[in-house]
């Protein structure tokens, strides 16, 4: 009778929910803990506040742990979490200037001011399965820490300090400029508390693809470099670090709120002078804006890129169209609605079948009607 | 660390703060003095997936008090695992009565279904969209969809419904039906089958349509003119279940499921639950029933 017709809707939901919890605890293994969770799977937890669209580790960390480490899960739990909390204050603009780099790599130049500092990635390792982590301990994590700290020289240790930014060659140079152009719309605009209409500012685009589902914006990037559009943007800069954050409380006063890990990467773009920009002017270069919460760089290049593609609207590529990429790789929504699929539809789908059917029903009658059809066999279907 | 009692007892009555309540109320309440027309909303997230009734809970959370009486169908049926999970969780948040009964209840929150019974003034049907724009299929782009409601320019969709007919010798078929609601917008009844399109015409109670995903609620306030899309020699049908009587009850007319044993043998059912139990143990409640054009 199939799973609708069962009277027990009820029963069956909660067996399902246990079955979940047996599936988790079957194994019998040492149960994971939250600061575990948040500490050894920050990536997770990184990709899980961005596309939460909250900035919680701990709560993006039990969020992993309760979903068993499904990555739209955590993101749609964050999400709906966030949802019950009210919006108190607007933060001032976050200065990435003042960031506290882990990490900052160009690749328009060899050199940058500050210098190249390739901070912590995988970038450069070899993808191989490593034996070793299953030998690590406490005993080996703190001699791990302390050898590190031996290979440190204390008084070559110049002062924290924060770097320019390498677009401030682009600006100083004329290659880029700092105005909006005159036709951008820039209205400030908050997706969560409004529906988006087409065209959206790019407030709204930029509030979007920060939320958005890291792989489904790396296909629309790619596809922007292979085949359904014309851009190779190339990386101005990619900084990852801690940048502060500041509201202004009710007396007026500003008040640093705490910090935030960012990814930020500034995509370059253009180039090859444009039309009406004036030859004297040399090529104009623009900028893709990506960032995202975290180290979670995939998502800030991609962002950057696709950005950078939705400003030169273009229907022949997915990624050049606004309403394409946006709505399409928002996760909560794509995710909820292919899932939906798993519902019942079998009203919906009887209604399609009882139209075929009338429309059999009908065509039978209609060749009653007619036994010989008079002038040829011109009018018989096939 | 994690305060537990954040997770337990902090959520707001009903799950969605004031602010954003008040909101989708403005929303709702323009949709009402604007029938079919999709007014933009906030649609915040909600702790169930996008596409199983996110939309249908904003309007049915931002409606309900503790004296409502709330019923749930999926399908028609009050025991869908996905009705008991919403009834659930709205009871849960906002501490209201539940029913199955579709006569007692103040807030219906249905998907693809209107029920059979006739509902009355004193009653809201809340239906969950899934895509709230009639004219998606002819253009998939938002900002122009916007234009050609501004501008009533439904040519294309007429041009469908004649392709249709042309093709199948049938207006269309299947659910979702093309609505013209108050002789000005095109709506979409969200997927119910044709066979409940009549009873939105001119009907006592208040309906509204929460899309979530699309973040659009529209609505047919009482009393409003419904029209099918037909035209004046190609009559709207409804699903005619012809020589079948429900399995369980006799009956012949209300919308039927087809259900089949573990041998593959047909039989038919009504698929509206509370009105099957009704009219098992009779009386049979008001119906409004529909006759097809010949």
């Amino acid at each position: 009778m199939g799973y609708v017709a069962v009277k027990g809707g009820q029963d069956a939901i909660a067996n399902a929910n246990k079955l979940v919890d047996y599936f988790r605890w079957k194994g019998r293994t040492k149960p994971i803990e939250v600061d575990q969770a948040r500490t050894q799977m920050r990536l997770a937890v990184d990709r899980a506040m961005g596309e939460g669209s909250l900035y919680a580790p701990e709560h993006a960390a039990l969020a992993l742990l309760q979903v068993e480490g499904d990555s739209f899960e955590a993101a749609f739990h964050l999400r709906a979490y966030r949802a019950t909390l009210e919006r108190r204050y607007f933060s001032e603009i976050l200065n990435t200037r003042e960031m506290l780099v882990h990490r900052r790599i160009s690749s328009t130049f060899r050199d940058i001011p500050g210098g190249q500092i390739l901070g912590p990635t995988r970038d450069y390792s070899f993808r191989l399965l490593s034996p070793a982590l299953l030998e690590a301990s406490l005993g080996s994590i703190e001699k791990f820490i302390s050898d590190l700290k031996d290979e440190i020289d204390p008084s070559k240790l110049h002062q924290m300090t924060t770097y320019k930014k390498v677009i401030d060659i682009f600006l100083k140079e004329g290659l880029m400029s700092s105005q909006a152009s005159p036709d951008e719309d820039r209205r400030v605009f908050d997706v969560t508390k409004e529906a988006i209409k087409f065209p959206v500012p790019r407030s709204a685009a930029l509030q979007m693809l920060a939320r958005a589902e890291t792989g489904a914006l790396m296909c629309m990037a790619y596809s922007t470099m292979r085949g359904f559009g014309n851009s190779h943007g190339t990386v101005g800069e990619l900084r990852v670090g801690d940048v502060p954050v500041r509201v202004v409380d009710k007396r007026g006063r500003l008040r640093c709120v705490g910090k935030i890990k960012v990814s930020e990467a500034e995509m370059v773009g253009g180039g090859g002078g444009r039309r009406g920009t004036g030859n004297a002017a040399g090529p104009k270069y623009s900028i893709g804006y990506g960032l995202c919460f975290g180290q979670n760089e995939t998502k800030a290049i991609c962002m950057g890129m696709v950005e950078s593609a939705l400003r030169s609207p273009n229907p022949d590529n997915p990624a050049n169209n606004q309403e394409f990429v946006l709505y399409h790789t928002e996760v909560i929504e794509s995710y909820g609605f292919t899932n939906h699929l798993k519902l019942p539809h079998y009203v919906t789908f009887q209604a399609g079948l009882e139209g075929g059917r009338r429309i059999t029903r009908m065509n039978e009658e209609k060749s009653k009607q007619v036994p010989v059809s008079a002038g040829g066999g011109e009018a018989s279907n096939d | 660390m994690i305060e537990n009692k954040k997770y337990k007892d902090s959520f707001n009555y009903a799950y969605i703060d004031e602010f954003t309540k008040k909101e989708i109320r403005r929303k709702t309440l323009k949709a009402v003095c604007i029938p079919g027309y999709q007014v933009p909303y906030s649609s915040p997230e909600m702790p169930i997936s996008r596409g199983w009734g996110t939309g249908g809970l904003h309007l049915t959370l931002s409606l309900v008090g503790p004296n409502d009486v709330l019923k749930v169908i999926d399908q028609g049926s009050d025991a869908s695992v996905n009705a008991c999970n919403l009834r659930l969780f709205v009871q849960e948040m906002a501490k209201c009565a539940l029913t199955f009964n579709t006569g007692e209840a103040t807030i219906i929150q249905s998907r693809h279904r209107v029920p059979e019974e006739i509902m009355t003034e004193k009653q809201i049907l809340v239906l969950q969209v899934p895509q709230p724009e009639p004219l998606r299929g002819v253009e998939r782009h938002e900002a122009k969809t916007r234009m050609m409601h501004a501008e009533a320019d439904y040519a294309k969709i007429w041009v469908t419904l004649y392709e249709a007919y042309v093709r199948s010798g049938a207006l269309r078929s299947g659910a979702g039906h093309p609505i013209m609601v108050n002789g000005r917008y095109v709506a979409t009844p969200s997927p119910i089958p044709s066979w409940d399109v009549p009873n939105l015409s001119m009907a006592r109670c208040l309906y509204l349509f929460g899309a979530g995903r699309e973040k659009r609620i529209h609505c047919i306030p009482p009393f409003t003119r419904v029209e099918p899309l037909e035209f004046e020699d190609i009559r709207f049908k409804v699903e005619e279940f012809v020589d079948i009587k429900c399995s369980a009850s006799g009956e012949d007319k209300a919308f039927m499921d087809q259900i089949y044993d573990d041998d593959f043998n047909k039989s038919w059912v009504i698929n509206d639950s509370n009105f099957l139990d009704k009219v098992r143990q009779g009386p049979r409640p008001p119906q409004k029933l529909f006759t097809n054009p010949e």
